[in-house]
């Protein structure tokens, strides 16, 4: 199970910069830092990658709280992970108006592109490289512009297997 | 009859060449002009004017906007208010709020600054959610230039208020949709719907304090509520259904894609037909979910009765086909849907219905937060007959046991989730019966080695 | 009370005003501030919960407490209408509600059985039976399984689940004392709560979501606290179980005896679980006055001694460097016949604050009949450190009755018993429940330096061993009779097990030495006894064992000198 202890994980120095932005993060929250979680927990992934036991037990005393009710929201949310995906992370949404819309084949395209063919139980599959991960994500929120995906933060609307092709060089 | 042209409100400068949305061009377009004229007022009055405006809430549910804000009396409680923009637009088939966020975020922060400041907030939340990484940015760089303007911040306009907003992300989960989710996850707890009662937002919401969530569109709407006066708002729109609404039209339509009208002003086989160029590849209408993925399915060719006020007050009894229903709050719950987040998403004749409710049924049974246990338990299981009805592992026994599955969640939950899982699963399987039987009939029944519980 | 609670859901003010309401046809009286679950439990009507704990905060998460409600309809004149039965009319709400969520106001209706009910119950157990594993045969919870009770009173007959199930986690160790079964967990919340609102720490949680909802720890801060143990008994299935006790004994074989835990000065109120002489589990008892419905783990687990190997299981007497059994009679005979030819001032007793009221006042009456406060005596005081939930700082159970009979001077005077011996001053020590040594703090030297040593415990020792007469006692389980903890209460100690081997309920031991050295008994039983301790203490007179009760009485606030 995902919510278990990574021992082997790297452990990452953290930078005064790094602690300096998160405090900053926190004084968003006047009334509860515990309402920090999410923000320093995306800014952790956004800097490191992903979420170690580290980035846990971290957050967790930097808020004052038990690193369970951190390991909670970890493995709630799905945007955040506790291992490394590819460098560019496609999310290919997968509901309704996008499955209209071709998202299974696009989503199929990838992965035949990648030479991916295994998944992990959240349906994330990482090319042999490294590079890229593929996965399918919920509404994305564009149903008028199906199929949808995001690789890393970048949105891109009415994907056709020709774009596809050309993201994967442009992301090279 | 030709629909109606649209009624750009919200949706003014959206797209609109030239438009930025930096705060220059904001200003040049008359932007917070409105935000000084309600600091002119006083915030019971800006109350009244939304009450006025008959104004319904845009996330959902449609309660009215004057009378939650009206269950806030800040000169009778001690404790802070608090107002959260509910920017987790997440209801599958909704893409109204992104446009808000991407290309006009200064109108929701003008909107937002007026719903505060009538309602004496002055600490206050945009939970926006984590697939909108830009829309975050956007909306943090749109804050930091109106708190330079001094259109935010410590002694907004000299006017002696003080207010701050942040961004806060989620981070992919729609029961955060859900207020008191939503309310949960800005606390940094598993975002759990509350029990209601006791734990009414107006009374006991963030950090337990009251506190006023609304949706994005709705805090937009406040700006032009406070630009024409609430009587005047109202006249746009139909009675108990005022004001513009922003519709989102997805699926088998040639021209899907955003669009705003007046509430009411136009049918649905106008939005379907006129607007988006009807159904593409030649094909036919099988099917229209009008509110948003848990909205109650339409089938093409069904007659509903409805009660149609006339001029002089009285009501008549009307049949109407699925094309004559006008796009308005209470019609759509007449017909036994809703109008929910205005999205609208058309399903063609091509389309194995099956599967589409298998989809849609994955996206709950993936969705549910897991607290209660009707929701938790039967949304996957739900999943689990569609999926198997949709790829030919069907018994006819699963139509009868699907609707059983819903009508045992819905009504019985902590949240409103339980409605919008069981909701469209109810709904195909009764306006789709022969469909799905013919699945369950050729189905080969359950493989045996499924996968492993997903 | 010791244990702190915001969330006393069962218990209402005493000047609560009553409200009229309709349970199931019939209009009742009941006190404000009840919710619908408490209320119709007051009128004898079970509401099945799995998730509402009357002590917890209210979650709302499992629905099987829904029920069908109503309010007064109300006429245009905004009053209730009244109906032909001279009582308001209900509107019943079409929607079901959470019992345990819903308070109970004047004039509502509730159904706790009507077909809507019903068929909210169904659905909610067959929800819940899904992906749990039937395998109740081998589920250590079977017999006080609430998803087992339910499901025959209210559930489905049969499964219409032909899905796979959704497997998770097995036989997790998330903390010393306590394994967890996530396919077992029903997700109720309780244990989360309890560790949350209870014991303020909040290592418990849910990780995943949806169906997959795991509960857990995280690896680095268990669930370790002194009272995780209490989440075993909260949760309604088997999903929490004790190491200690999972898959030693069949919980319908256990024999349940109401008794009190002699761990620390709160007397928390117990069950004692045994079969055939053998103590399998101590669980907590409610008693709002004193535990509420919780007991620490130490308390809890330390029952074990009773069954150990060391214990002492016949009287025996030392003669030169032989020691061998000997009958109880001879044994009360030989102490009397060595015992008499000292004078008081050569006679020393260390007694025990682990004693009960009735052996603390048969011992002070022998003491009399040695030469009364001439014989130098005490108890041995134990302290600890209070934990503001249920730990008392004085770690013996009945120190207050320790003093009320005089037997102790807070430890003050074992110095003086300990330069006694060693100067030879004193020949006899009688050594109750403490071990001189171990216990009191003597040195073995000391020991051999006596003319007669008398040992009086449960498990052997170096001073058992050169004891000149070594009388085994009963334990807390073995035994009747009181205590009064620290907080001044009076509580009865029952009976669960036999004695063991030949020995002997330490009141009856007491009984017969006193009887043998001073002659003449009018005492046989321990009500007797009772009724003697009754009539020499003004604070307990009118008293008898029965009077007690099983929550106790509070005899001595001013007792409560102990700190706590």
């Amino acid at each position: 199970m995902s919510a278990t202890c990574h021992d082997t994980q790297d452990h990452v120095e953290l930078k005064p910069e790094f602690v300096a932005h998160a405090d900053e993060l926190i004084s968003h929250y006047p009334v509860s830092k515990r309402s920090a979680s999410l923000p320093l927990l995306h800014f952790w992934q956004e800097t490191h990658g992903y979420i170690s036991n580290q980035a846990v037990e971290w957050i967790a005393g930097k808020l004052g709280l038990n690193p369970i009710q951190i390991l909670e929201l970890v493995t709630f949310y799905p945007m955040f992970r506790q291992h490394p995906a590819g460098k560019f992370q496609i999310k290919v949404c997968r509901t309704l108006s996008c499955q209209l819309g071709g998202a299974y084949e696009l989503r199929e395209h990838f992965m035949k592109k990648l030479g991916i063919t295994k998944v992990d139980e959240h349906g994330l599959g990482i090319s042999a490289d490294g590079k890229f991960s593929v996965e399918f994500v919920e509404c994305l929120a564009s149903c008028g512009t199906a199929p949808v995906i995001m690789v890393n933060d970048d949105f891109y609307e009415g994907v056709s297997h020709t774009q596809a092709d050309e993201l994967l060089q442009k992301y090279n | 009859m030709p629909a109606p042209a649209e009624y750009r409100l919200v949706f003014k400068h959206i797209d609109e060449p030239g438009y930025t949305n930096d705060i220059e061009c904001y200003l040049r377009h008359g932007g917070y002009e409105q935000l000084k004229k309600a600091f002119t007022m006083k915030g019971p009055d800006i109350v009244n004017e939304v009450k006025a405006s008959g104004l319904r809430g845009r996330g959902g549910a449609g309660f009215a906007c004057g009378v939650k804000w009206g269950f806030i009396d800040p000169t009778k409680n001690t404790k802070p208010v608090y107002l959260i923009c509910n920017a987790d637009e997440s209801e599958p088939g909704t893409f109204k709020d992104r446009q808000i966020i991407h290309k006009d975020p200064h109108q929701l922060i003008e909107g937002m600054v007026i719903a505060c400041y009538a309602n004496n907030v002055h600490l206050s939340y945009i939970y926006i959610r984590g697939e909108f990484p830009l829309g975050a940015k956007i909306l943090e760089k749109a804050i930091a230039e109106a708190k330079a303007k001094n259109f935010l911040g410590k002694n907004i306009l000299g006017s002696g208020y003080d207010l701050e907003i942040y961004v806060h992300r989620g981070a992919g989960a729609y029961i955060c949709g859900e207020e008191t989710g939503l309310i949960e996850s800005l606390e940094g707890k598993r975002p759990y719907p509350r029990i209601k009662p006791p734990y009414f937002p107006a009374v006991l919401g963030l950090y337990m304090c009251p506190t006023i969530v609304n949706n994005v569109e709705t805090l937009c709407d406040v700006k032009h509520i406070i630009a024409m006066g609430g009587a005047n708002y109202a006249k746009i729109g139909k009675p108990n259904n005022t004001g513009t609404r922003l519709i989102g039209v997805s699926g088998d339509v040639a021209k899907p894609g955003y669009y705003e009208f007046e509430v009411g002003s136009l049918t649905l086989g106008q939005l379907i037909n006129d607007v988006c160029g009807g159904i593409k590849n030649g094909r036919k209408l099988q099917a229209v979910i009008p509110g948003g993925s848990s909205s109650k399915v339409l089938r093409a060719g069904e007659k509903y009765k409805i009660k149609e006020k006339q001029a002089d007050g009285s009501m008549i009894d009307k049949e109407i086909g699925l094309e004559d229903i006008p796009m308005d709050f209470d019609t759509m719950a007449a017909v036994g849907s809703m109008s929910g987040s205005g999205g609208v998403i058309v399903i063609d004749d091509s389309r194995d219905i099956v599967s589409c409710l298998a989809n849609l049924s994955e996206f709950y049974a993936h969705e549910s937060c897991g607290q209660c246990t009707p929701c938790r338990e039967g949304s996957l299981w739900m999943k689990k007959i569609t999926r198997r009805l949709a790829d030919g592992h069907g018994r006819l026994e699963d139509v009868a046991l699907l609707k059983s599955v819903a009508d045992n969640i819905a009504g019985r939950t902590i949240c409103a989730m339980g409605e919008a899982c069981s909701w469209p699963v109810q709904s195909f399987v009764a306006k789709f019966k022969n469909e799905f039987e013919a699945k369950g009939r050729a189905g080969k029944g359950p493989a045996v080695a499924a996968t492993n519980g997903h | 009370m010791s244990c702190k609670n915001p969330f006393n859901h069962d218990i209402t003010p005493a000047d609560a005003p009553l409200l009229n309401v309709q349970v199931d046809g019939q209009w009742v009286q009941l006190p404000r501030g009840l919710n619908v679950v408490e209320a119709a439990k007051r009128v004898g009507k079970f509401i099945p919960h799995y998730c509402y704990h009357p002590k917890l905060s209210i979650s709302g998460n499992c629905r099987m407490c829904l029920i069908e409600m109503g309010t007064p309809k109300m006429g245009p004149d905004r009053k209730p209408i009244i109906g032909a039965d001279g009582k308001p009319e209900i509107g019943w709400i079409p929607r079901p509600q959470i019992g345990c969520a819903t308070m109970i106001s004047e004039g509502m209706g509730i159904r706790t059985d009507s077909p809507m009910v019903q068929d909210c119950r169904k659905g909610v157990m067959e929800f819940l039976l899904i992906n749990h594993p039937l395998d109740c045969p081998i589920c250590d919870q079977a017999g006080e399984c609430k998803l087992q009770e339910f499901s025959v009173e209210y559930g489905n007959e049969d499964s219409r689940f032909v899905e796979q199930k959704v497997h998770k986690p097995k036989q997790v160790d998330i903390g010393e004392r306590i394994v967890l079964d996530d396919e077992r967990c029903i997700m109720c919340s309780r244990c989360i709560r309890f560790s949350r609102e209870m014991v303020n720490d909040d290592v418990l949680g849910f990780t995943q979501r949806g169906s997959h909802t795991t509960l857990a720890v995280h690896p680095g801060k268990r669930l370790d606290n002194n009272y995780s143990l209490n989440t075993v008994d909260i949760c309604p299935v088997g999903a929490l179980t004790s190491k200690d006790f999972r898959f030693k004994m069949r919980v319908w074989f256990l024999k349940e005896t109401k008794s009190i835990c002699t761990g620390c000065a709160t007397g928390c109120n117990i069950l004692i679980g045994s079969r055939e002489n053998v103590v399998h589990r101590l669980t907590p008892r409610e008693n709002e006055l004193v535990n509420s419905e919780w007991m620490c783990d130490q308390g809890r687990l330390g029952f074990h001694y009773i069954h150990a190997e060391e214990r002492l299981l016949q009287p025996t007497a030392r003669v030169n460097s032989t020691t061998l059994p000997v009958a109880w009679d001879d044994a009360f005979a030989q102490i009397r016949d060595r015992i008499k030819s000292y004078k008081p001032e050569q006679i020393a007793i260390i007694g025990s604050a682990r004693m009960t009221n009735e052996e603390l006042f048969l011992l002070a009456e022998l003491r009399a009949g040695l030469g009364g406060n001439a014989v130098l005596t005490d108890v041995v005081p134990r302290t600890g450190e209070a934990d503001g939930i249920l730990r008392s700082a004085d770690l013996n159970p009945n120190t207050a009755g320790a003093k009320l009979f005089q037997i102790s001077n807070d430890g003050k005077n074992l110095a003086a018993i300990k330069d006694g011996i060693e100067s030879g001053r004193i020949k006899v020590l009688y050594a109750l429940h403490e071990d001189p040594v171990g216990d009191a703090g003597l040195s073995e030297f000391a020991l051999a330096k006596l003319d007669l040593l008398i040992t009086q415990k449960l498990l052997k020792s170096h001073s058992t061993d050169i004891a000149h007469f070594s009388l085994p006692g009963a334990s807390f389980a073995e035994k009747r009779g009181s205590m009064i903890n620290g907080a001044g209460r009076l509580q009865r100690l029952n009976k669960a097990i036999a004695t063991p081997g030949q020995t002997m309920d330490d009141f009856e031991i007491l009984l017969k030495l006193r009887s043998t050295i001073t002659g003449g008994n009018s005492l046989h039983t321990i009500e007797e006894v009772f009724k003697a301790v009754a009539a020499s203490i003004p604070a307990l007179s009118g008293l008898s064992l029965s009077k007690v009760g099983d929550l106790g009485v509070e005899v001595a606030p001013a007792a409560a000198t102990v700190t706590t």
